[in-house]
C-alpha cells in the first residue's frame, strides 16, 4: 500500500514504498536496487541507508 | 505497566512485539540503543532517552540486533535493580558459543562434540581430533556468518590462516565441533518461561539451515522428548525468552547445537499456527504481575 507521499530511495533514486502502519526507525528495503533503507521521519517521510551488518548483529 | 522496548531499530518482531504489548493496552515506550548514554555511577534515578527515569519502568524489554549493545545495556540495568527479558546473565551466555557450550556441558545436555584452541596450530589439533568433516565456528556472531564446513587438513589450513588474519581477536579464538549428519534440516523450539510453545523445522539443502540464509520453515511437532531437552537446556543458560537450535543425530536423537537470547520469529508462527509474539508477551507481564 502505497502512502500519499511516495519517498525517493537515496541509493538508486526509485520510489519506495512505506507500509501504512510505518514507524520510525523501522527498516523498509527498496524494491527497485534491494538497498534496506531506515526510516528516520514520518512527517514528511525521511529516509536513510540503512547501517551495515555489524559483526555482532544476530539474535 | 510501564515498559521500554530497547531497540537497534524496528523489525517485524518489534512490531509484532508492540502490537501484542497494545493487545494487553500496555504502549512500551521506544528507546533506541543508539542513543544510550549510561552514568554507570550514577543508577537507575537517571533518565533514559525517553525522558522517564530507568526506575520508572517495571521492564526493559531487550531487543537489540546488535548483540553487544544489548547485553552491556542489560548488564548497567540489571546492575541498578531494573528488571529486564533476557537476563544480563542469560544474554551473556547466550551471545557466546563457548559459555553456552560449558553451560550444556555442566547441565549434561547433549551438544556436537566441541573443542576450543587459540593458535593456528592448536586449532588444526582440535580440528583433527573431532575429524573430518568438521565445522568452526566464531563464538560470536549469527545467522550462519563466516560458518566453515571443514572436510580435510588442506582447506583447514587454509580456513585458519584466513582466519588469523582478521583483525578481530575474537577470529583467534577457534570453536571447532564436530559435523553433525542432520536430515536436511535441523529445528528451532521457542522457550517461554517454562513452556516450549512452537519449533519449527528449518530444511535445505545446505548444511546451513538458517531461515536468515533460505532455509524453509515448517512445523515441528512439540514432543514431550523435545520439550523436555528444550525446558533443560534454557534452564542451563538461566532461562527467559529463548530460541533453542536443535539437530538430530544419525540415531534420530536431538543435540543442541545453539540458543538464542533475542529471537527472530517472523517465519515462525504461520506455520506453527502460535502468535509467539503474544505468547512471549503475555509470559512477560506475567512476570512482571508476579514479582510486583
Amino acid at each position: 500500500m502505497m502512502t500519499a507521499e511516495t519517498p525517493l530511495c537515496p541509493e538508486c533514486d526509485a520510489d519506495v514504498e512505506i507500509p501504512a502502519d510505518a514507524m520510525e526507525n523501522e527498516l523498509v528495503s527498496c524494491a527497485e536496487c534491494g538497498i534496506e533503507l531506515e526510516i528516520m521521519r514520518l512527517e514528511p517521510i525521511e529516509l536513510e541507508l540503512a547501517p551495515e551488518i555489524e559483526e555482532d548483529w544476530g539474535e | 505497566m510501564r515498559v521500554a522496548l530497547l531497540v537497534t531499530h524496528i523489525r517485524a518482531e518489534e512490531k509484532l512485539i508492540l502490537a501484542a504489548f497494545n493487545n494487553r493496552d500496555i504502549s512500551p515506550d521506544i528507546i533506541l540503543d543508539r542513543e544510550l548514554n549510561f552514568n554507570i555511577s550514577q543508577g537507575a534515578e537517571q533518565k533514559a532517552p525517553s525522558g522517564s527515569a530507568w526506575r520508572d519502568y517495571d521492564l526493559v524489554f531487550e531487543r537489540c540486533v546488535s548483540t553487544s549493545r544489548g547485553m552491556y545495556a542489560l548488564a548497567v540495568l540489571n546492575s541498578w535493580g531494573v528488571r529486564t527479558f533476557n537476563s544480563f546473565e542469560t544474554a551473556a551466555i547466550c551471545s557466546d558459543k563457548l559459555r553456552t557450550s560449558i553451560a550444556l556441558t555442566q547441565h549434561g545436555i547433549p551438544q556436537p562434540h566441541t573443542r576450543v584452541a587459540f593458535t593456528p596450530d592448536s586449532a588444526m589439533q582440535a580440528i583433527e581430533d573431532v575429524e573430518y568433516p568438521a565445522v568452526l565456528k566464531p563464538v560470536t556472531g549469527s545467522w550462519g556468518r563466516l560458518l566453515a564446513r571443514v572436510h580435510n587438513r588442506d582447506s583447514a589450513e587454509a580456513i585458519l590462516e584466513h582466519r588469523q588474519t582478521l583483525g578481530d581477536y575474537n577470529h583467534h579464538i577457534y570453536y571447532v565441533q564436530e559435523y553433525v549428519d542432520k536430515p536436511g534440516r535441523d529445528i528451532r523450539a521457542f522457550v517461554v518461561g517454562d513452556r516450549t510453545i512452537a519449533a519449527i523445522y528449518r530444511a535445505s539443502n545446505h548444511w546451513i539451515t538458517n531461515t536468515a540464509r533460505g532455509g524453509q520453515a515448517t512445523n515441528c511437532p512439540v514432543t514431550e522428548q523435545l520439550n523436555e531437552i528444550c525446558l533443560r537446556a534454557a534452564e542451563a543458560v538461566g532461562g527467559g525468552i529463548l530460541a533453542i537450535d536443535l539437530l538430530e543425530d544419525a540415531q534420530g536423537n536431538y543435540v543442541v547445537n545453539e540458543i538464542n537470547h533475542t529471537m527472530e520469529f517472523r517465519n515462525s508462527s504461520k506455520p506453527t499456527g502460535v502468535d509467539i509474539a503474544q505468547e512471549v508477551i503475555d509470559f512477560v507481564i506475567q512476570q512482571i504481575e508476579v514479582m510486583a
